[in-house]
């Protein structure tokens, strides 16, 4: 399942959602990432916005790839501000054995950085700063250039 | 019509054009100065579907969309 919220998430309260959502799924495996907002270059928070359509498709992909072997993920992101020290990312694995659920993490983390339509932006000064420095171009890029 | 939009840091409002194929929508955001670099770096979706080649025919009421640099997380 797929969890977007307006502004900072309430990791504890979803990690635990998550949890009891997967009690009676016999999963003995249950793997998270937390991404957290970080104090650097003088940023007063970060920003998103989303594409929802592609990152819908997108994350039924993996639903997919993860069913094939037995898995469940889960993921929250925020839309708009989230500021210092606040979450604006939780994805999760559960699976039947330990090994699926690190590796798909791991794996899941990784392409979402690479390929899940979503822009952020540094805040300074309350105004939005694109981060294209720390942002990666999804592959096939510059078709029409 | 061809309805095309520019997602997230894009600054730039909707379009739409009477073209048949992404090599016309490429000769005509050549023209767009301030395009230069998000053609460079921008990705192309038809209909919520990314897409790897120009060899693609559109049709009318058929969406392109513009997905600049990610960065989610």
């Amino acid at each position: 399942m797929l969890y977007l919220y307006d502004g900072p998430l309430d990791v504890a309260t979803i990690l635990k959602e998550w949890y009891e959502q997967e009690l009676t799924s016999n999963c003995g495996a249950y793997s998270s990432f937390v991404g957290t907002v970080r104090s650097e270059d003088n940023i007063e928070g970060l920003s998103f916005d989303i594409y929802e359509p592609i990152l819908n498709s997108w994350f039924d992909a993996w639903q997919k790839k993860a069913a094939a072997k037995g898995a469940i993920i889960k993921m929250a992101h925020s839309r708009g501000d989230v500021m210092l020290h606040e979450s604006s990312y939780i994805a999760a694995v559960f699976s039947p054995k330990r090994r699926v659920a690190l590796e798909f993490i791991d794996e899941f983390v990784e392409d979402f950085k690479a390929s899940a339509p979503i822009w952020k932006y540094d805040l300074r000064g309350g105004k939005r700063v694109y981060a294209l420095d720390r942002s990666t171009a999804i592959k096939g890029s510059g078709l029409l250039k | 019509m061809v309805q095309v939009e520019f997602l997230g840091p894009i600054q730039k409002e909707p379009l739409k054009l009477d073209i048949t194929n992404l090599n016309e929508l490429a000769k005509i955001l050549q023209q767009d100065e301030s395009m230069r670099e998000w053609l460079e770096n921008s990705a192309v979706a038809i209909n919520d579907t990314l897409v790897s080649s120009r060899d693609v025919e559109l049709k009318d009421g058929d969406r392109v969309a513009l997905l600049p640099p990610v960065c989610g997380g």
